[in-house]
């Protein structure tokens, strides 16, 4: 005789945003799993439309505090494609170095004080920190580095202001970014000592046979831009982005899922599929492009390609971290103020697209401009919105493994999970608000 | 109009205890807590953190001593929760231009809501939200208010060291403009004639935009007593047209009283054929 068991995380913590999770069970049947994202919507495509396209890199970091910088670059990419305009290869490695800013300063929060207190069971990062002084206590340092990258290139490091279509509106001095050498010297050998630390961590048995999606770029590490590519064969330039992917209003669903709608020659044509972004797919598609050292510690604490752990997502992070240390050094190590620090342009009416790798994965935006330069048309697929179904195809694979729990730990169990993608759940451009349905028990 | 704000201090434990909620917001101005890095772990030794869902999953029951509330009223279900909050909290700090002025989902309080629901989804009907976006202070009594899209992050952890020390938070409520001044940045305005509403805006960023060559867009907010009738006429004067003060008026406070206002104005004034 089997009976109903509903599992309920009513407020995911830890992720940035708002959500919850929803889980109907029979017996051990598993009926139901719904990610839920109660974050209430913000109508950023709305608002959008008939602004000055100057403003669009401002209004758009304010979608999400933790990754403005992806907003921003995938926003200025986008309308310099719909008005013509070429970048100087001095902007280009500077928004590079925009980026790695971004990446340390999310991907050692994430680290230290949003996953790595999984592993210990411990309930935040400030607990952990208790027992692991040194280890958070250098995570703390780690992120503080990514903060000051920004607030010297940026201006500050939560919505940036020096970021504009066409370039920065000043380049940094050469001091201003000279006097970060020393701390980010430390800071690549403490990135280092970093993802040793959370290779260590005890990971969960599970792997799944994703179709991962990132960018990719023949020539280096794909971060500002490449083409979209898969490991199950897609490989397409972004403007094909919207033909392949698709966000879909679900009726009984809480929140708008992407699809691949078209899964390259693997015979699944024209079927609706999830698909993974992040970290995990960025190592598995462009694992040859990691920095030197990178790929060592990745050799040495046996990571590669390969792995499709979902809670081994930190291990990418790390790598990542080691990666943006690396670049940003290099670049700030020959840094010469550039002229110009922006490309000046005439308005005309025109469209673009982009997309970038934000700390949590692929990013795309599409504006349409008008001739006296005001947005009339925004569409915006934050990385959450890609994860999500794959989240839940996930969580209904983890179910069997923890079943066997209480219900409060197989709820724990589930949250570790969701939060191994970091998702980003004030991204919410278009989330919805939702009613959860309860099964009578 | 300004909200009422308490002048003296609730008494509170040795060790107060913390909350932080959120409601329609990016998250930036909570994030400023995590990123103090220098001061985060003595912060949690002072305070006790009871409710904090970005940072614990450990979270408490209230009443809480302070509550720092993020982020604006946009949903008949958070319209309702504020007033919980509120009861829950001792002394209730809302932080950031969202909870203070409504942020930047506030302009939707000029559009038509029905089309704004259209634009974003295939099916509007499963949306449950309001037709505006509005600061907590005209929900519910706010205790303090802390300016900034985002909050400047020293800015917060004086609140709460006063807060913990018994004391009225002290921060500044002059224009940016003077701290341009003291930052020996030359006048945007004056050298490049770039519009600025540096001396309209409150001070609480450091005057960053006119040091990286930009104009101030107004991100904390109207300062103390704003001239911005005044700026505006003279930006008008010197040829910036309505279509780009309104804009600049009209972002991240837009709904806050001073700049509703001379937006509002300046857009009645354009249409009306009188020039900005
Ligand atoms: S005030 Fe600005 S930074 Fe703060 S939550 Fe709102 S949008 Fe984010
Ligand atoms: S917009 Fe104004 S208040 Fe905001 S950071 Fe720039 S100068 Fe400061």
């Amino acid at each position: 005789m089997s009976e109903t068991r509903t599992i309920k995380v009513e407020a995911l913590t830890r992720v940035e945003g708002e959500g919850g999770l929803h889980v109907t069970l029979d017996g051990d049947v598993i009926e139901d799993v719904k990610l839920s994202i109660y974050e209430p919507p913000r109508f950023f495509e709305a608002f959008l439309q008939g602004r000055p396209l100057t403003e669009v890199p401002d209004i758009t970091a304010r979608i999400c505090g933790i990754c403005p910088v992806a907003y921003q670059m995938s926003a200025v990419h986008a309308l310099e494609q719909a008005l013509g305009v070429t970048i100087t290869p001095e902007i280009r490695r500077m928004r590079r170095l925009l980026y790695c800013g971004e990446w340390i300063e999310s991907h050692a929060l994430h680290m230290h004080l949003l996953h790595a207190p999984d592993f210990f069971g411990a309930d935040s990062g400030i607990e952990l920190a208790s027992r692991f002084p040194d280890e958070v206590g250098r995570g703390l340092r780690l992120k503080k580095h990514g903060n000051e990258l920004l607030e010297a290139l940026g201006g500050r490091a939560i919505h940036p202001i020096n970021v504009a279509v066409g370039g920065f509106y000043r380049a940094p001095r050469r001091d201003e970014l000279q006097q970060l050498i020393p701390d980010f010297e430390w800071g690549l050998d403490a990135a280092i000592a970093a993802t040793r630390w959370v290779a260590t961590l005890d990971f969960p048995d599970f792997s799944r046979d994703y179709d991962m999606v990132a960018l990719s770029h023949p020539d280096e590490y794909a971060m500002n831009e490449g083409q979209v590519a898969s490991t199950t064969g897609l490989r397409i330039d972004v403007t094909g982005y919207e033909r392949e992917f698709e966000e879909q209003h679900i009726a009984h669903s809480t929140a708008l899922h992407s699809v691949r709608t078209h899964a390259g020659d693997d015979g699944r044509r024209d079927e609706e599929s999830c698909y993974h972004v992040g970290p995990l797919a960025r190592v598995a598609l462009n694992f040859e492009h990691l920095s030197e050292s990178a790929r060592r510690v990745a050799d040495e604490v046996s990571f590669d390609a390969s792995v499709r752990n979902p809670f081994q997502a930190i291990i990418a992070r790390g790598l990542e971290l080691i990666h943006a240390y690396e670049e940003a050094l290099d670049i700030l190590r020959s840094y010469r103020p550039f002229r110009p620090s922006r490309m000046e342009y005439e308005n005309r009416a025109g469209e673009g697209c982009a997309a970038t790798e934000a700390p949590r994965g692929l990013i795309y935006h599409r504006y349409a401009v008008a001739d006296d330069g005001t947005v009339t048309a925004a569409t915006i697929i934050p990385p959450t919105s890609q994860n999500q179904r794959q989240i839940e195809e996930d969580l209904r694979d983890w179910l069997p493994h923890i079943l066997g729990n209480d219900d409060g730990q197989i709820a724990d169990d589930c949250e570790r999970l969701i939060r191994s993608y970091d998702p980003c759940i004030s991204c919410s451009t278009h989330f919805l608000k939702l009613t959860i349905d309860r099964r009578p028990q | 109009m300004s909200p009422p704000v308490r002048q003296t201090l609730p008494a509170v434990r040795p060790k107060p205890t913390l909350a932080v909620f959120k409601f329609a917001s990016c998250d930036g101005c909570q994030l400023s807590l995590l990123d103090c890095e220098d001061e985060l772990l003595a912060i949690a030794g002072m305070i006790e953190i009871r409710y904090f869902l970005e940072a614990s999953s450990h979270f408490e029951p209230g009443p809480y001593d302070v509550a720092l509330v993020e982020g604006s009223i946009t949903t008949p279900h958070d319209a309702q929760r504020i007033q919980d909050v509120r009861r829950q909290s001792g002394y209730l700090v809302t932080i950031g231009a969202c909870a203070t002025a409504g942020g930047v989902q506030a302009l939707k309080n000029w559009a038509d809501h029905e089309d704004f629901l259209r634009t974003v989804y295939a099916r509007p009907e499963y949306i449950s939200t309001l037709a505006t976006s509005t600061p907590i202070a005209e929900h519910v009594a706010v205790d303090f208010e802390l300016r900034g899209c985002p909050i400047n992050r020293h800015q917060l952890v004086e609140v709460i060291a006063a807060l913990v020390a018994g004391r009225q938070p002290r921060t500044p409520s002059h224009s940016v403009c003077l701290d341009c001044k003291r930052r020996g940045t030359v006048c945007i305005e004056v050298a490049q004639g770039i519009p600025c509403l540096g001396p309209v805006t409150q001070t609480g960023c450091g005057a960053i935009c006119p040091a990286y060559d930009r104009g101030c867009y107004g991100c904390f907010g109207p300062a103390a007593q704003p001239n911005c009738e005044s700026i505006t006429r003279q930006y008008a004067a010197t040829g910036t047209t309505g279509a780009q003060l309104i804009p600049l008026l009209r972002n991240f406070n837009a709904a806050a009283p001073e700049f509703r206002t001379a937006g509002d104005r300046v857009a009645a004034e354009s249409s009306s054929g009188g020039g900005a």
